[in-house]
């Protein structure tokens, strides 16, 4: 079966560069791309949540089916 | 599924305005998951709050919040709970507002076991203004009033309220983001009152002084300094030393305050 990918959304306008979901995710999916969160593989991405839980700033929402 | 914060926030209030990378962000974001778990009512739940970083919180969420003076959340909840005792009534507040100007208010709505949840989340500091000392900082560390390091030892949340008759006691982390939110519900189901701490960054006033180097470092504190309860069960002191408890730490069924009220109530109308 194949592995449906989620949709990894980054509200910018929110976003304060803080590192925390890029710095805590398993799979390594994100990346800081200047000042903002960015998705670099999202094809690693095993949809655990722990980036959208520990936002403090509600800017990044993992969007599954 | 991605959580649908927004319900519970006040149109228009986003971006808030919390440093990058301070947890109470990711406290408010427990409390609302918590408020969804309940199905609680916005009409009939009230936040009250303080003064402090931390007691902005209110001012975000959309259902009746009260934002009142430094250290008096309890005084106002309590108003509000003996007014309308059918209202869920929820306190949030820092630990330099809730153990230092507050500490008396803290302690008697304990004593009284009134049935409502409290929030305290202490980052150690007083983040606001810019990092004095509070009654949470532990010995040795620095805040702009304790530049060559803090004399005084801090004051353990939990065991204080315990000690002061609160019947929930619970202690999370910002890091342990999705346990806050089942600690929360438990608290809130609880009929007495209950106070629930999560430990926090402030990566702003508290962080930089004590040589975190980043958010990201001060998060990993948080990480390695918790032990849940149950897995402390099975370690030896040494292995327990500089650790901190997490999850429910204390449990009692006692009457609670408004429910003894109404019976004075009923006893003083009887005798008329
Ligand atoms: C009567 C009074 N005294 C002092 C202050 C200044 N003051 C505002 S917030 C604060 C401390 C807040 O610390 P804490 O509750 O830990 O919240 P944090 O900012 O760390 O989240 C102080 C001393 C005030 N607003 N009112
Ligand atoms: S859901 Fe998990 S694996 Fe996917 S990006 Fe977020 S933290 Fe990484
Ligand atoms: S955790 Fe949130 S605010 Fe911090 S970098 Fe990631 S998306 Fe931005
Ligand atoms: S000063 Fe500290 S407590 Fe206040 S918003 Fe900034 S990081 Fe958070
Ligand atoms: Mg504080």
């Amino acid at each position: 079966m194949e592995k449906t990918l989620p949709k990894i959304e980054i509200i910018e306008k929110y976003c304060k560069g803080c590192h925390v979901c890029v710095e805590f995710c398993p799979k390594d999916v994100l990346e800081m791309k200047g000042f903002y969160a960015s998705v670099k593989n999202l094809e690693a991405c095993i949809k655990c949540m722990q980036c959208e839980l520990r936002c403090p700033d509600f800017a990044i929402k993992v969007i599954t089916e | 599924m991605a959580f649908d914060y927004d319900k519970w926030i006040r149109p228009g209030k986003l971006p808030h305005i919390w440093c990058p990378g301070c947890g109470h962000g990711i406290v408010m974001k427990g409390l609302i998951r918590a408020f969804e778990t309940l199905q609680l009512k916005k009409e009939n739940t009230a936040l009250v709050s303080g003064i402090g970083c931390a007691s902005r919180l209110p001012g975000y969420i959309d259902c009746c919040t009260l934002h009142t003076a430094h250290g008096r959340a309890a005084a106002f909840a309590t108003g509000v709970k003996m007014a309308k005792p059918e209202m869920d009534v929820i306190l949030v507040g820092g630990d330099g507002d809730g153990t230092a100007i507050g500490g008396n208010h803290f302690i008697h709505a304990c004593r009284r076991n009134i049935n409502m949840t409290y929030i305290i989340i202490n980052n150690y500091i007083y983040g606001m203004t810019g990092g004095q000392f509070s009654p949470c900082t532990p010995t040795g560390h620095k805040a702009s009033t304790t530049p060559y390091g803090n004399p005084d030892p801090g004051f353990d949340i939990a065991k204080l309220a315990i000690g002061a008759g609160a019947t929930f006691v619970a202690r999370g982390t910002a890091y342990h983001a999705n346990q806050i939110d089942k600690l929360i519900v438990e608290a809130i189901q609880h009929k007495g009152f209950s106070v629930v701490e999560i430990l926090d960054d402030c990566p702003t006033t508290y962080g930089r002084r004590n040589k975190y180097k980043s958010v990201i470092e001060m998060m990993n504190r948080l990480k390695e300094v918790a032990v849940p309860v149950k897995a402390a069960e099975k370690m030896s002191a040494e292995q327990l030393e500089g650790k901190v408890l997490t999850g429910i730490l204390y449990k009692e069924v006692k009457p609670d305050y408004t429910s003894e009220y109404a019976k004075v109530i009923e006893r003083a109308q009887a005798a008329k």
